[in-house]
């Protein structure tokens, strides 16, 4: 992973804040340094700001407070085409009335490059997508992931040292949306490109990211390795956002040091690990991914088990996923991996189920 | 499949071929279309195809002396370019008595007169005196009128007796022929028609150019300013759509005319001189500004349709890319308003070229343009054939410049809104 240490940081947010209408926050006290190198990814939903951060670093808007560094030079008043970022935009903004090398050669040619030069940096930009063939052709020519793919060369022809991309693979279907992960992943660890990636599907920021951002509600909720940010959520909305997360309700009753004991729904007990500073008697929210459950077929024992009834099986080939009614809610959910001889389900029954501590983690209490 | 189709041609499970089938179960689909447009497709056939043929057909046609003087029609078709001997004389006292008789005299004098002036009384007099003329009639014409003997007189009335005629199309561009039939230039002080299509096209270029100017930005506005903003500046553009033409070219008057309300507030600031007022009405500069301002909206619409299908994204791309704010415009944005530009002038231009009201009104002598000779040609002077004539090299005009554009920029590529 990247260096990325204070004094080291290629990209800086510093105390960022941005408004378009002067009521509301839309980026809210933004802290955020990026290495040379990395490859970050904004996550988050539609509306949190993501887009906004990536505006503002490629000089489209205007932070409303704090300061934004590039390379430990302040940036706020570079002008947008002097900053040298690349940037591909979820449609691509491939300029219709150009050919394909045209496109490629735009950046090139207003940095007064010789033609020649031009046309060898065009060429090997095309070998890198593997589409040197399509160089006369028009965009609206090209099928969607050629499109795409050209805008990755476009953003790179001029070798930035930073390049941003705003959702650039959601207008593509799945199967071409993996390959082009692969790629643009390939590229950037070919190249040593700094990356900032933006996106709301959080399969590809696991994928592709050597860090991920967490934006909600114009805040980084975590700022980790897609590991630790699956692993060790901070709090419920990063639970509740990555992957699969299964909530109980409760409140904290007793700490010691990393574990506490909760009460949850039904007056029961359960064990987990305290993540949260908040001290005991604190509502609390419970998280514990679905593959992580365990499930005692009666005789082999669960420790810290509680019951659960099976409100429906889900058949899904190398995995069964079982929905149970677990302290009052509803939609918990236990995959329970296909191997032969595992334990019999029948719907309506009631089972035990339980988890490791380190496994459950109390979170921040979740309104709705 | 191809094979399928070279085999056997393709049937229904009752066996009627595909092809029929498809045809008897479309029929009744398209007679509803066609019952639908035929309203529109005889509208426009009765409004405007059939006038255009008509004016077309008037602008060539030449039966007013043709069809009134028989004799003479067929003396000329005999005897072609010869000079005019016994018969011919005879020829033209039968005509005139007949023409007398049927009240058409008028008519040949009037027509002949177009191209050589002074000729209609010399037939309606010499009409008069025909029915106690008695041969040898050359000399008993003479003596009714000397002019009878002009060789130019001669031609005019053999190129009458044809049924058709370049006169007009030939006097709308201010020539003639001379008594040989040669085209020539008509005299220096007459010549008025090509004067006028010019300076009609240049003015209508240079109002074209002027809409471009100032219009390309306020469609920008339009396409780019958040809705509630860009709603407003649509009304305030469409504006002079909702209200009555003569009103606003009357208000340009009010405000341009020399003791007007724009050189009163010149006077007053000081900028120039109570003696010094500037002459913007009744002149060109008159018909420039008020025409603008007119045909401003026919600018806007078709740029301001096309700017907003520009995603902003573009702009944003090439600025990353390094372009300046100006590459960026020049590079990116103006080609792909194009279209627009071209919808936009061609609209301008072609409504510009054929304008009527407001250069009458605002243009005073020279600011006037073609259209305004081909209302006094239609009202004033009922000369309908050379009015036609003028109106047909304007219609000429107009399409070729519509296929000069379509060859440039295409049709297809043309957005009107
Ligand atoms: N140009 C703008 N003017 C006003 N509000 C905006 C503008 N762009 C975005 N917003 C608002 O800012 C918030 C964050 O938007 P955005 O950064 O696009 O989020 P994301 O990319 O994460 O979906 C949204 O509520 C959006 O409505
Ligand atoms: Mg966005």
């Amino acid at each position: 992973m990247a260096n990325t240490s204070a004094q080291d940081a290629f990209v800086e947010f510093d105390h960022v804040q941005k408004s378009y209408d002067g009521e509301t926050l839309v980026v809210k006290d933004l802290q955020l340094r990026i290495g040379k190198g990395e490859f970050l990814t904004m996550l988050g939903p539609s509306g949190s700001g993501k887009t906004t951060c990536l505006m503002m670093l490629a000089g489209f808007e205007t932070a409303t407070n704090g300061e934004i560094y590039l390379n430990r030079k302040p940036i706020n008043n570079v002008a947008p085409h002097k900053r040298g970022i690349g940037m591909v935009f979820q449609n691509y903004a491939l300029f219709p009335h150009m050919t394909v090398a045209e496109n490629l050669a735009f950046p090139l040619q207003v940095r007064g490059l010789s033609k020649a030069d031009q046309q060898a940096k065009v060429q090997r930009a095309l070998d890198m997508v593997e589409l040197s063939a399509m160089g006369g052709r028009r965009p609206a020519q090209l099928s969607g992931g050629q499109q795409q793919r050209v805008a990755v060369a476009r953003a790179l022809v001029f070798e930035p040292d930073l390049v941003l991309m705003d959702e650039p693979l959601g207008a593509l279907d799945k199967q071409l949306r993996e390959q082009m992960q692969y790629e643009i992943k390939h590229i950037h660890e070919s190249l040593g490109v700094t990356v900032v990636y933006v996106t709301h599907d959080q399969s590809e920021a696991l994928t592709m990211s050597d860090r991920i951002a967490v934006f909600n509600d114009g805040r980084i909720q975590q700022l980790s390795t897609p590991e630790a940010l699956y692993e060790r959520p901070e709090n419920s909305f990063v639970a509740q956002f990555i992957g699969e997360n299964n909530r109980i309700d409760g409140k904290i009753r007793e700490i010691h040091g990393n574990a506490c004991a909760v009460e949850i729904p039904g007056g029961l007990t359960v064990q987990a690990t305290h993540v949260q500073g908040a001290g005991a008697g604190a509502p609390t929210t419970l998280s514990i991914r679905p593959e992580r459950v365990l499930m005692s077929a009666g005789d082999q024992p669960v420790p810290g088990a509680i019951d659960g009834r099976i409100e429906e099986l889900i058949y899904h080939g190398d995995h069964i996923r079982v929905r149970m009614s677990v302290a009052g809610n509803p939609n918990f959910v236990v995959k329970v991996t296909n191997r032969q001889g595992h334990q019999p389900l029948a719907e309506g029954s009631t089972v035990k189920v339980g988890w490791d501590p380190a496994d459950c983690r109390a979170l921040d209490p979740m309104s709705a | 499949m191809p094979e399928a189709r070279t085999a056997a041609p393709l049937r229904t499970a009752d066996g009627v071929p595909l092809k029929t089938a498809l045809a008897r179960a479309q029929r009744r689909a398209k007679w509803r279309a066609a019952g639908l447009v035929l309203p529109l497709l005889l509208f426009i056939l009765a409004s405007f195809v059939i006038p255009i043929g008509q004016m077309l057909f008037r602008s060539v046609s030449n039966d007013e002396f043709s069809s009134h003087m028989p004799h003479m029609v067929a003396w000329f078709a005999e005897n072609g370019d010869a000079e005019p001997d016994d018969a011919a004389w005879e020829a033209l006292v039968l005509d005139l008595r007949q023409a007398r008789e049927d009240r058409t005299i008028g008519l040949i004098g009037t027509r002949v007169n177009y191209e050589l002036s002074g000729t209609r009384s010399l037939f309606t007099s010499t009409a008069r005196k025909a029915e106690d003329m008695e041969p040898p009639y050359r000399e008993a014409l003479l003596d009714a009128d000397e002019d009878w003997a002009d060789p130019e007189l001669w031609g005019v009335m053999r190129r009458a007796s044809s049924p058709y005629t370049d006169a007009f199309y030939l006097a709308a561009v201010d020539r003639t022929r001379d008594a040989t039939g040669s085209v020539e230039m008509v005299d220096e002080n007459r010549q008025v028609y090509v004067a006028i299509f010019w300076r009609t096209l240049v003015l209508s270029v240079t109002i074209a150019l002027l809409c471009l100017l100032l219009g390309y930005p306020i469609a920008h506005l339009l396409a780019t300013l958040p809705m509630r903003y860009s709603n407003l500046l649509m009304i305030l553009v469409l504006l002079p759509f909702w209200t009555s033409l003569l009103v606003r070219t009357t208000s340009w008057m009010v405000l341009l005319q020399s003791q007007g309300v724009v050189n009163d507030v010149l006077v007053w600031i000081g900028i120039i001189g109570e003696d010094g007022r500037i002459q913007m009405m009744y002149n060109q500069a008159g018909t420039v500004i008020a025409m603008t301002h007119i045909l401003l909206p026919f600018m806007i619409l078709p740029l301001y349709s096309v700017m907003r299908t520009i995603p902003p994204s573009y702009a944003r791309a090439a600025r990353s890319l390094g372009a300046t704010s100006w590459t960026t415009f020049r590079r990116i944005y103006l080609p792909q308003t194009v279209p627009g530009m071209g919808a936009g002038i061609l609209l301008v231009f072609i409504l510009a070229v054929g304008y009527y009201i407001t250069p009458a009104l605002v243009g005073g002598t020279t600011g006037t343009l073609i259209s305004n000779l081909i209302a006094f040609h239609m009202q004033e002077s009922h000369n309908w054939s050379l009015a036609a004539a003028l109106a047909g090299i304007l219609l000429a005009a107009v399409l070729l410049l519509y296929w000069l554009y379509d060859r440039l920029v295409g049709i297809d590529n043309m957005k009107l809104g």
